[in-house]
This record gives structure tokens, C-alpha cells and sequence, in this order.
């Protein structure tokens, strides 16, 4: 790809980009003389599998991208309109005027799979397993609903949500894409049941499951929306690794993978498909960050911190990582261009976020001799075995640290000793990451704060200061009394303080066939996966 | 005869065991835990306290001893428990791949005995001819080439060529012949290639060695047929080398395949293992290494009763 760059572009390679580039921003929704056609199976590639079906309890994508269309969530993110929240199972709704008390009517028409009427108990009874779980039920975004005093049925077509105080994001919350529905008959019998089994309300029924090999679904007939699914079926291949997954869809035995892939495969597939291609794209809410341990010297002191991320050419990173991997805008906490993020001029005053590298280099060395720290100081900057887009970093960073006189050694490790010693503060320096299904204050600040408060934050440090920002911010639902405290708080977090901060953005990049129809890229993978949209052209 | 049998597959027990003991200590030294990579996902925000709960739940907060005895006692009973990372019955997991790569073992030793067994004894043959040349250059040839590097390459020919990819899911042979052999052909003749060089060098070193024995000499004087000195009296006697290499190999492809089936995208045993230890699903590693162990000692024993069949000066008491 590069060498096009260096030697002039062939007749070959300016065809390539003509086709690719037509291809970037071609409409993928259903045009007036596209009307959406009913029927046929859509096969996709997944890169995981799923370890238990329960989506209250698992984080992966593997789950959802085979699951999620078996299930309704009570609100769901538009589609076309991301983040706009629309209702799935809920109708309407409202908040009482303190806003402590959302009332939620749900529709009367939507049944599960096993025929009986879902009503606002399966809501209750649903929503009590994923905050108040019960003895040995896991829950994995428990804490995500802190504020909720309880859940009510007062009907069998309204459910309650009483808060403890004012949450700002509650109601995306509320929208989040593992909140499935479940049976309040089912919980009851066994609070465990969903974990290996599949029952729900959404557009698909569970067709089969081989362990490892695939996942079919099938069309739900008596779904509640009428005339959707549009698809009589879908089929999951599980296909771990990237070479083989991205074979499967320029070879056209899979129609796409959902997720997203790098550069590099896009332009083998667009390559491979030619004009069948299309190619959605689109900011990902998901980082890399780098990590450091506070707790241990020289980590400790905040010019030591500075210094690190003064070194790193965020600019540079972002122009060479994007040719190789899905790494690719420079921003602060939050994505860059969601409604919550700092505006690129005054994300550049933050240190290592400038654009002059020379000068910020150079501050760097001063900042690590004021605090002692000798030239040639080494450490061990430890990071997933995962080449991208984590290697990718790991090695960038180290690269970049070398610049300023320090002598890093890159650790790839697997999955679980990388984990262990991050939550152990085993470790000096570290690559983490953060991807997040909405672009929501309190997910992504979560990270910031002090480390006893926050099972995600591995930098170990306390500062009572973001915690304080963190709760004042979160309590606001007003957006131009929220942002300034949000932006104190990143200010603090990844600059003044520099505990932990993003090297970039990613970018998702999902090249599929021209056959599907229906589909809107979004900035998170976790969301609109449900394919009750979807459907296949001729 | 009996005796010697019962004997033999009485002491697998043991060897069982012990492999069984190493490999559930072995395990726990390694760093990591299976409950931290369950919720180190995104969007996790799970405090400690129910990662400890989790840990309960999967018996991990037990002393080693007693989680030992336990899983041992099951494993007596055939009954290796549930997989710590899907919860489901080891048993399941294992049976639904487990044809997969039986089927792959069996295809790849017949393409290996295929090619092994008649380019090995006509390069003996041939000794020193270019069909011993060429022989030897085909067989060094698979012995240099990785069976995975072989399988992308076949997977690239079909998909820059025929625009063709094998099926991505198992289809059984007694449901579909076509789809199942359309899937596990080509990475058989991957590996079958590269298990057949071994062998073809193994068959025509030990017949070479055996066409220079008297019986052979005797047998081509008392004017038989070239085809029965060299297929009774030489291929006979040279049998026993192969068969060993041919026999342990077969053992190793039960679970060994595991970069040929990440190129080929087969759910096999060899996946399941990568993702077990990956994922520190003790449970479930403990399974299949007990499994592919028993495949080695059980192969191992047949090849020894297949001596005592192929050669009668052998016997066993």
C-alpha cells in the first residue's frame, strides 16, 4: 500500500481506488428504487464465540453479534440516527419533574418465542437480575445502574424505575445492547436458565448451535413488528482468526463480518469483490491508552507522567497507524466528534496532544531530569499479545519513549497473565483499552477514577477530585452544565495529572458484500445488531 | 496373549494418572485466571468482590487438594465435569469436534500411506537413480514445508484462481459426503503431505535395509517374481519402523493441528485446546490433555500387537 505512494500510481492501482472510492460512499440504505426484498439467509463471520449465552454476563462481541437478534432490549439506539435512543419494547416513557421516577409504557403486542406475552414483569424481573442480582448471578454492568433504587410493575404494561438521585445517563443506560429481555417465568425457575439456554422476543428464534463451528437463527414469524424480519434466517461462523475470517467474506461464502477489519483487509476485499464490495466506515468508540502504574516510582510523580505522554507524536502516530491498523484519530476521553468531546483546538493544549513534537520532546527530557530521572532509566511497558492494533502501539510507544532517552522493553503477554498483572499492579507501564457501546460521560470517565472506585481502572491512584467531578457530572442533564466538568476532568486526568491517557481512536472498517441491505455502520460494534433491518439483495 | 493385553492396558492406568497429576498442577503455576478474562471485556465494570464470587462458584477458592480429588474422581467415572469458560459438559464440547479431527487423522494417514508406502519402496528400489532422486527431493520437500504454510497456499490458489473457498462449517460424512469432503480433503492432503514425507523416508531406509538381507537374496534365487520378493519378503520385513512412525503420527494429528485448523477454520480438537489454555479453562485442558495422552499410550499399544500380527517371532506373555 505505501509503495503505491512512493512509485506513482499504476493504471491498476488508480482503477482500485476509483472502484474504492466509489465504493466509500455509496448509500447503504434502502433508496426509493430499493425497496427492501424478504427472504433468504444471511451468513457473517464472528471472530469469537460465545461463552455463555447471557447477555446480562458476557462482554464480548462474540455473544452479541450471534445472539442479539433473538432478543428485545426495553430501548435501543436508532439505528440511522445513532445516538438518538428509541423504544424496542418500551412505547413511550417519561421522567416525573425531579427526574427521579421514569415511567415506561411497553408495548402490548410483543411475545417471546415460546408464545406468551411479554408484559412489564419480564421487564421488572429483567432488570432485577442485571442490578440486583441474586447470589451467584453475574452481572457485569451492575455498577453501571448504581443509581436505581428499584424496579416496579404497578401493570402488566408499565414498568418504574425509581433513582436514588438524578443520572444523566440513566436512559442511554437503559439502551445498552446486553440488556436483553428475558422471562420473568424462566428467572424465576433458574436466574441461570439464560446462561445456556435461548429464549427470547426478538426478530430471529435459535435455530441450531455446534460449540465452535456456527450459530443459525430463524426468522421469527409472530415478531412484533409486522413485516420484519425481512431475512428468513441468519447464520453465525465462528472463524477466530483474521487471515481465514477475511477470506470467508472476499471469497463471498460469508456476506460480512460485523465487527471490522484493518485497512489492509478492506483493500484485499474491495480488491477480491471489485464492484460486489461496499465499504461502511466509520469512528469507533473504542481506544488504546497507556496505562501507568502510579503507585510505583518514577511513575509516581506527575512531571514523570507529563513527560511520557509529551513524547509520544500523537499526529505522526495517527497518520502511520492508520495505514496498518484501525488506529487512527487523536482525541481525549471521548470520542473524538461525539457531542461530549473537547474540540480539537483545546484537546491540543493538553500535553503530548500539540503539534509541535520538538518542543514537547524537549519539555519532556527537562520534566524527567527535574525529577531525577537518569537518561537511559528502563522499564518494561507490558501490553496483549494481540498484534493489533495492541502490539501495534506497544511497539510505537516504545519507539517513541526511546526519543526522550528511555530504554522501554515491549512485553506482549497473553490474556491472562496481561489481566493479572494489571489488576495486581504487577507492572510498570501498560497498553489498555476502552470501548464503550455509547458515547456516555459516565462509561468513559469511569476509567479516571480513583482505582478503589473503579474496577477498570488499573493505573492505581486515588484523587478525590475526579471522583468529586465525576459524580457532579454525572448528575447533570443539562449538556452545557455537564461539559465544562467533563472537561475539567479530562483536563486533569490525561493532562495536568496524566495518570492514564488515549494514544488514539480507532477506526471501524467493515467491507461486505453488496448484497446487504439494511445495515448502517455506528461507532460501536456492541450496537444495531440485532438485523431486524437487514436484508439481502438478489 | 490375554494377559499380555490386560496387562498393558491395565498399566495405562497409572501412566494415566500421572499424567493427570502433572498436568492439573502444571496448570495452576501458570499466571492468569479464567474469571479475570471472563469480565475483561468491554464495558465491564466488575468489582472484585464478584470476580471472588465467580471464583467460588467455580470451585477455585477450594484448596488444590480437594479440587484435585474431585475432578480425579470424576475423571474416574468418565465424567470430566463442565468447561469453566461455557459451562457446558466437557463431554459435548469435546464430541462435537472430535469427528472432526478423527476424520482428519484418518484421511491424512491414508493419503500418507498412499504416498509413503510406494514412493518409499521404489525409491529402495531405485537406489541411487533419478526416481531415488526425485523421490527423495518430494519427500525432503514436505518435511521442509510447514502442513499450515501448504494449507495457505492451497487456500490462496482457490481464492486468487477459482475464487473458491472450502465450506466454513463441518458437514458429518454420513450426512453429506460431498460438503464433508469438499472441507477436510484439502487440508488433508496438507497434512498427509508433510506426515507422508516421514514416513517415505522411514520406508525406504528400513527397505533398502531389508533388500540387502539373505532371505531376499534366496527368495530372488529361487526365481520368484520381483512384485512377491519385494512386496512378501521385503515390504514385509521393513514394516515394523513404519508402522511406528505412521502409528505415533496418527496420535499427534488428534490434537497437534492447531495451525492448520486456524487456516482451514476447522473446529477441532486442536483449536479447542489453544482456546482452553488461552482462556485457563482448567477443566476443560485437563479433558483433552488426558485425551490426546490416552491416544498416544492406546496407539502405542496397538502398534505393539500390530508387531506381534506382522512379525511371528514376536510374541508377548
Amino acid at each position: 500500500m505505501f509503495n503505491l505512494f512512493k512509485r506513482g500510481l499504476t493504471i491498476q492501482s488508480a482503477r482500485f481506488w476509483l472502484v474504492f472510492g466509489a465504493l466509500s460512499v455509496l448509500p447503504v440504505m434502502a433508496t426509493a428504487a430499493e425497496a427492501p426484498r424478504a427472504g433468504g439467509e444471511l451468513v457473517f463471520a464472528v471472530g469469537e464465540t460465545p461463552p455463555s449465552f447471557d447477555g446480562h454476563r458476557e462482554t464480548t462481541f462474540g455473544m452479541l453479534h450471534p445472539i442479539a437478534p433473538h432478543y428485545s432490549t426495553l430501548l435501543r439506539f436508532d439505528p440511522q440516527n445513532y445516538p438518538k435512543i428509541v423504544g424496542d419494547v418500551a412505547e413511550k416513557w417519561s421522567f416525573s419533574k425531579d427526574g427521579l421516577t421514569l415511567t415506561v409504557q411497553i408495548r402490548k403486542n410483543i411475545k417471546f418465542h415460546d408464545g406468551t406475552a411479554l408484559t412489564a414483569h419480564d421487564v421488572k424481573a429483567t432488570y432485577d437480575k442485571i442490578i440486583f442480582p441474586a447470589e451467584g448471578v453475574a452481572s457485569a454492568r451492575k455498577a453501571l445502574y448504581a443509581m436505581v433504587d428499584k424496579v416496579e410493575a404497578p401493570d402488566d404494561f408499565t414498568v418504574v424505575f425509581k433513582l436514588k438521585h438524578i443520572a444523566a445517563s440513566f436512559l442511554a443506560n437503559l439502551a445498552s445492547p446486553w440488556n436483553f429481555i428475558y422471562s420473568a417465568e424462566r428467572l424465576k425457575k433458574d436466574p441461570r436458565w439464560y446462561e445456556k439456554n435461548v429464549m427470547g422476543s426478538g426478530p430471529f428464534i435459535f435455530g441450531e448451535h455446534v460449540a465452535g463451528s456456527h450459530w443459525v437463527g430463524k426468522k421469527n414469524p409472530n415478531y412484533f413488528m409486522p413485516g420484519r424480519p425481512y431475512l428468513d434466517g441468519f447464520r453465525a461462523v465462528f472463524i477466530r482468526d483474521t487471515a481465514p475470517r477475511v477470506a470467508a467474506v472476499r471469497s463471498g461464502q460469508a456476506v460480512v463480518e460485523f465487527r471490522g477489519f484493518n485497512p489492509a483487509a478492506r483493500d484485499d476485499i474491495v480488491k477480491a469483490l471489485g464492484n460486489k464490495a461496499v465499504v461502511q466506515e466509520s469512528p469507533w468508540a473504542c481506544n488504546i491508552l497507556v496505562t501507568l502504574n502510579n503507585e510505583k516510582k518514577p511513575f509516581s510523580d506527575p512531571r514523570v507522567r507529563r513527560a511520557l505522554t509529551l513524547a509520544i507524536d500523537r499526529n505522526e502516530a495517527s497518520k502511520a497507524l492508520a495505514q496498518i491498523s484501525v488506529m487512527k484519530y487523536i482525541g481525549g476521553v471521548f470520542r473524538p466528534g461525539s457531542e461530549f468531546a473537547t474540540p480539537p483546538a483545546e484537546i491540543a493544549k493538553l500535553p503530548g496532544f500539540g503539534k509541535n513534537i520538538e518542543a514537547a520532546r524537549a519539555e519532556a527530557k527537562r520534566l524527567l531530569k527535574e525529577a531525577g530521572v537518569p537518561d537511559g532509566f528502563s522499564f518494561v511497558l507490558k501490553n496483549r499479545n494481540v498484534k493489533e492494533p495492541y502490539e501495534v502501539s506497544g511497539v510505537f510507544v516504545v519507539d517513541q519513549w526511546r526519543k526522550i532517552g528511555l530504554n522501554v522493553t515491549h512485553t506482549p503477554l497473553e490474556g491472562g497473565p496481561y489481566f493479572n498483572d494489571l489488576r495486581q499492579g504487577n507492572f510498570d507501564a501498560g497498553i489498555d483499552f476502552d470501548c464503550e457501546f455509547m458515547d456516555e460521560p459516565d462509561l468513559y470517565l469511569l476509567k479516571y477514577l480513583s482505582s478503589e472506585m473503579s474496577p477498570v481502572n488499573y493505573a492505581r491512584y486515588k484523587d478525590a477530585t475526579l471522583d468529586e467531578l465525576y459524580e457532579r457530572q454525572s448528575r447533570m442533564l443539562d449538556l452545557k452544565d455537564r461539559l465544562p466538568i467533563i472537561q475539567q476532568m479530562e483536563k486533569r486526568a490525561i493532562g495536568d495529572q496524566a495518570y492514564q491517557f488515549p494514544l488514539l481512536w480507532w477506526q471501524r472498517v467493515v467491507p461486505h458484500s453488496s448484497r446487504l441491505k439494511g445495515w448502517k455502520i455506528g461507532p460501536s460494534h456492541y450496537v444495531n445488531q440485532d438485523l431486524r433491518d437487514v436484508w439481502l439483495a438478489q | 496373549m490375554g494377559n499380555y493385553i490386560l496387562k498393558r492396558l491395565l498399566l495405562m492406568i497409572p501412566t494415566l494418572f500421572g499424567v493427570a497429576v502433572l498436568v492439573f498442577f502444571l496448570l495452576r503455576v501458570a499466571p492468569g485466571d479464567i474469571v479475570e478474562l471472563k469480565y475483561a471485556g468491554s464495558g465491564t465494570f466488575a468489582p472484585k468482590e464478584a470476580l471472588d464470587r465467580e471464583r467460588a462458584q467455580l470451585g477455585l477458592d477450594k484448596p488444590l487438594a480437594q479440587q484435585f480429588v474431585t475432578w480425579i474422581a470424576g475423571a474416574a467415572r468418565f465424567d470430566f465435569g463442565e468447561s469453566m469458560w461455557t459451562g457446558r459438559p466437557i463431554t459435548d464440547e469435546i464430541k462435537v469436534r472430535l469427528e472432526l479431527s478423527l476424520q482428519l487423522a484418518v484421511m491424512a494417514t491414508v493419503v500418507a500411506i498412499l504416498i509413503a508406502l510406494p514412493c518409499g519402496t521404489l525409491a529402495a528400489l531405485k537406489h541411487d537413480t533419478w526416481v531415488d532422486y526425485l523421490v527423495r527431493i518430494f519427500s525432503i520437500g514436505g518435511l521442509a514445508m510447514p502442513s499450515f504454510w501448504l494449507g495457505i497456499l492451497i487456500i490462496l490458489i482457490f481464492l486468487i484462481f477459482f475464487k473458491w473457498l472450502p465450506p466454513l462449517t463441518f458437514t458429518s460424512f454420513w450426512t453429506d459426503p460431498r460438503a464433508n469432503l469438499m472441507q477436510l480433503l484439502w487440508p488433508a492432503l496438507a497434512v498427509g503431505y508433510r506426515y507422508s514425507a516421514m514416513a517415505t523416508r522411514m520406508t525406504r531406509s528400513a527397505v533398502l535395509e531389508v533388500l540387502r538381507e539373505d532371505y531376499v537374496r534366496t527368495a530372488r534365487a529361487k526365481g520368484l517374481r520381483e512384485r512377491a520378493v519385494v512386496v512378501k519378503h521385503a515390504l514385509r520385513n521393513a514394516l515394523l519402523p513404519i508402522v511406528t512412525v505412521i502409528g505415533l503420527e496418527f496420535a499427534f494429528l488428534i490434537g497437534g493441528l492447531v495451525v492448520t485448523e486456524q487456516v482451514f477454520n476447522l473446529n477441532g480438537i486442536g483449536m479447542l485446546f489453544v482456546e482452553s489454555i488461552t482462556h485457563r479453562d482448567y477443566t476443560m485442558t485437563q479433558a483433552l490433555v488426558l485425551l490426546v495422552s490416552f491416544a498416544f499410550i492406546f496407539m502405542n499399544f496397538l502398534i505393539d500387537l500390530l508387531y506381534a500380527w506382522l512379525d511371528p517371532r514376536i510374541h508377548y506373555q
